[in-house]
């Protein structure tokens, strides 16, 4: 079948301004939407530039605008999008060039909910694992799923209006430790995503939770972060 | 030389490996973390099914059993002394990585639960033992955040988005690396005591694959240019579970799950091939017994392509003929929400990829390319050896896939990948931070980014009638249909000629991008080279061995042969040629025997 694929364009050493290119190509409906901008960067134009590794929506470096939703394009097929298909860089993210963005405001505020796991307390004595029952482990687990493409953060609208916002990512990997009963700082991570540019700027757009490519219940772990916050109870 | 950074150790790649080591050595010195993705980009996150140690928490396991099982998964061409130090730290190793906070899944005593896979037995009965520590079907991404957020509770400093071009050897040490960063395109010369390579493998030198597109090799084709050698370069793993046509991998976990393999007249066929594990054999054997059905008339409606059967009452089935039993005595069963919350990212990418839901349908799959296990010659530190002597090389270090210590030899277990990133990552950190205590710098060269220079510069100004495209897809199916599962005199001789036909083809590639911001045009066709490098040293040395020995099937050398081959190939880029010569494997306790399962 024919596509035809609408591409933004922005190159800030050569352009004042974005533009579209518009490329028709054959394609198959099981292509994906990476297959595509891979061909385009092969034998249209070169200069296309966009980030890509995995190609199987596990390492997240290809989140982007896929007609107007975000979308990994490695896991977007042809037939799930339709043969007219629009691709832009994620928004509320400067953009670098074509569909790179700066990702640095996103790991930035990342880092600023402690995304590491803590407990200083001594291991047990024969040295083997903490224990963790399986319904403790079940408790988190889809927060752990996340791969950091920022697909949820930047469809955030609250994100759009200020990039000081946590963003919906951040919180997730909150609650991934929050809610690990092996974790000894709870009550810092909540103290610090009680914040102004925390908890309180989500406005349950439910938009994050769309987003996700790894299906996590975006929306309702960050009420159970804010349930968490007003009621001074993990559980 | 605006961009001079001085580290005591820099790291290159931060995948598992790169991780492990940049924590490690930044305990004792003063580290840098370079790598051409964001770290929680790279490979070791696309592992799926787990890492092993006999931890025992289901049923009786040892090291011994571990050791011996990865032995002969190498076909004997593992060194024992590397394999049993690394099996004896791997249950420190796995409990370290859940101290660090890696959400394990859990037994009902609340201790890290384990799966079986292929190749890992209890040595007295020969069955499937309990060994991959697992994280649903997600083990691999959990050990990539888990170590990369550590880093940062340590923090450790990341170069993120700078590709590494070039490595510098001043007075045959080694002196630092030339990286170019990304987002300007500027050159960073990074002066440092000691460097370690953890770049990954090369899977992306064939036509199916399940690596990432990062997976271009290209510490092995920098140290190649450097004059330094690669060992056992012919064998590389054919994963018999990848998606049909995409290559994308389905874990090996889903048969330890209970999972079977089915042909196109609806027979489970490996029991044919190996009789006791069956379809838990492991990976060279499944991958050949695959192509041996499809070649023989036996894929699913004729073409290349068998199935993978997980649905329940299959699992049921098949596990009631085993006789498998769950770990208190009962009949192994499974339900489809079991599937579904052991296994959720195959079943996630076949409803994706495919329109398949593999709780009510087949999985139509292929091997796919998977595992790189030649590379840099290392010594169970992490030390980059040289020669047939294993003459160290002062500061260089590798670990991960990229380098070949080795515990894999011919053939590498499942979830033994995770576990040789841990141990040797950890061991390269410790003992380059150790080396660069008592070593100073070297003095830089006048110009240290001459080289990387010119290789751009090359690339730039090319006469531009080649397409780069053309050039990859053509390397990526001659590999994957003539050096692949199986391989003959004629079809590598005529792979290596193309190769090298291609190579010059290359010279012709001109980049049409002429900016220095995010040039990612410029950066692919730098990888191609080192992928085309790579590709002509694996397929003279597959050409060159005259046996078959695990990942390496030749039909015209149908038999291994201790008496000619059990040695490690090196492998040198001279003048233009591949030089070979050898080195003794290590043999402690277990003579070559007969591999059967």
């Amino acid at each position: 079948m024919q596509v035809t694929l609408k591409v933004f364009r922005y190159n800030p050493e050569v352009d004042k301004r974005f533009r579209y290119e518009t490329y028709t190509i054959e394609a198959e409906e099981t292509d994906r939407i990476l297959d595509l901008l891979e061909y385009v960067k092969g034998y249209k134009d070169g200069t296309l530039s966009f980030r890509r590794s995995c190609a199987h929506g596990v390492c997240g470096s290809d989140a982007m605008r896929i007609n107007g939703r975000n979308m990994l394009a490695c896991k977007t097929l042809v037939r799930d999008v339709g043969d007219r298909i629009t691709v832009e860089p994620l928004l509320g993210l400067k953009v670098a060039k074509d569909l790179i963005v700066d990702m640095e405001p996103f790991f930035d505020n990342y880092k600023k909910v402690l995304p590491y796991f803590i407990n200083e307390s001594p291991l047990p004595e024969n040295g083997r694992e903490r224990l963790q029952s399986p319904e403790q482990r079940a408790r988190f687990d889809e927060t752990t799923k996340c791969i950091l493409c920022a697909a949820c953060t930047t469809s955030c609208p609250s994100f759009w209006a200020s990039d000081q916002y946590y963003g919906p990512a951040a919180l997730v990997t909150a609650h991934r430790f929050i809610f690990d009963s092996r974790d000894e700082a709870a009550s810092e991570r909540m103290h610090i995503i009680a914040e102004t540019d925390g908890l309180a700027r989500c406005h349950t757009a439910y938009n994050c939770t769309l987003a996700c490519p790894r299906e996590i219940p975006i929306t309702k772990a960050i009420g159970e972060l804010k349930l968490a916050t007003i009621t001074g109870k993990v559980e | 030389m605006a961009n001079v950074h001085q580290f005591d150790v820099v790291v290159v790649g931060a995948g598992g490996a790169g991780l492990m080591a940049g924590l490690y050595a930044s305990r004792g010195a003063k580290t840098a973390v370079i790598s051409k993705l964001y770290p929680t980009r790279s490979h070791t996150g696309a592992a799926q099914g787990g890492i092993s140690a006999a931890l025992g928490n289901y049923e009786e396991d040892k090291p011994e059993w571990h050791t011996y099982d990865t032995v002969k998964g190498s076909d004997y061409l593992g060194d024992q002394d590397a394999i049993e130090f690394m099996t004896n730290e791997a249950i420190d190793a796995v409990l370290e990585l859940e101290h660090m906070g890696l959400p394990f899944d859990r037994t009902p005593e609340g201790k890290i639960s384990q799966r079986p896979f292929g190749g890992h037995t209890n040595n007295v009965t020969g069955k499937p033992v309990r060994r991959a520590a697992h994280a649903a079907d997600r083990t691999g991404h959990m050990i990539l955040q888990t170590l990369y957020q550590q880093c940062l509770k340590n923090n450790v400093n990341f170069f993120d988005e700078y590709q590494v071009l070039d490595f510098l050897i001043v007075n045959g040490r080694a002196a630092g690396v030339v990286a170019v960063e990304l987002a300007t395109g500027e050159l960073h010369t990074f002066h440092a005591k000691a460097v370690i390579f953890a770049t990954g493998g090369h899977g992306r030198i064939f036509e199916v694959t399940s690596n990432a597109y990062a997976y271009t090799g290209d510490g092995a084709a920098i140290l190649l240019r450097r004059g330094l050698p690669l060992e056992d370069m012919e064998f590389f793993q054919f994963h018999p579970t990848g998606i049909y046509k995409l290559g994308i991998l389905i874990t090996e976990g889903v048969r330890g799950e209970g999972g079977v393999l089915i042909n196109g007249n609806g027979e489970r066929f490996m029991p044919k091939y190996a009789p006791t594990v069956k379809d838990l054999a492991s990976r060279d054997v499944v991958s050949r017994a695959i192509y041996t059905e499809i070649r023989e008339g036996r894929g699913v409606k004729g073409s290349n392509y068998v199935y993978l059967d997980v649905r329940p009452e299959s699992v049921i089935k098949y596990a009631a003929m085993d006789g498998r039993t769950n770990p208190d005595g009962t009949p192994y069963t499974i339900t489809g929400e079991q599937v579904l919350a052991k296994l959720p990212d195959i079943i996630d990418f076949c409803r994706v990829y495919l329109g398949v839901d593999p709780i009510t349908q087949m999985m139509p799959i292929q091997p796919t390319a998977h595992y790189t296990m030649g590379g840099i010659p290392t010594n169970k530190y992490g030390e980059v050896v040289i020669d047939s002597k294993n003459t160290v090389f002062p500061g260089l270090y590798a670990a991960g896939e990229c380098a070949c210590v080795s515990v894999h030899g011919a053939n590498r277990l499942g979830t033994n990948s995770l576990l040789d990133l841990v141990v040797f990552g950890k061991h390269a950190g410790l003992k380059a931070a150790e080396y660069a205590k008592q070593a100073d710098f070297e003095k830089l060269p006048e110009d240290p980014e001459a080289d990387a220079r010119s290789q751009f510069e090359a690339l730039r100004t090319a006469s531009g009638k080649e397409n780069a495209f053309d050039i990859s897809t053509e390397m990526k199916k001659v590999m994957f249909d003539d050096v692949g599962i199986y391989r003959t005199e004629k079809g590598m001789k005529e792979a290596l000629a193309k190769v090298k036909s291609l190579q010059e083809r290359y010279k012709h590639v001109r980049v049409t991008d002429t900016g220095k911001i995010f040039n990612t045009e410029l950066l692919n066709a730098w990888e191609l080279g080192n992928m085309l490098e790579v590709a002509e040293v694996v397929a003279e040395c597959a050409l060159n061995r005259k046996e078959s020995r695990g990942g390496h099937s030749r039909e015209d050398y149908p038999e291994r042969d201790d008496k000619e081959w059990l040695k490690h190939t090196l492998a040198w880029k001279e003048d233009g040629k591949v030089r070979i010569d050898y080195k003794p494997v290590v043999i402690t306790k277990y003579q070559p025997k007969a591999r059967v399962y």
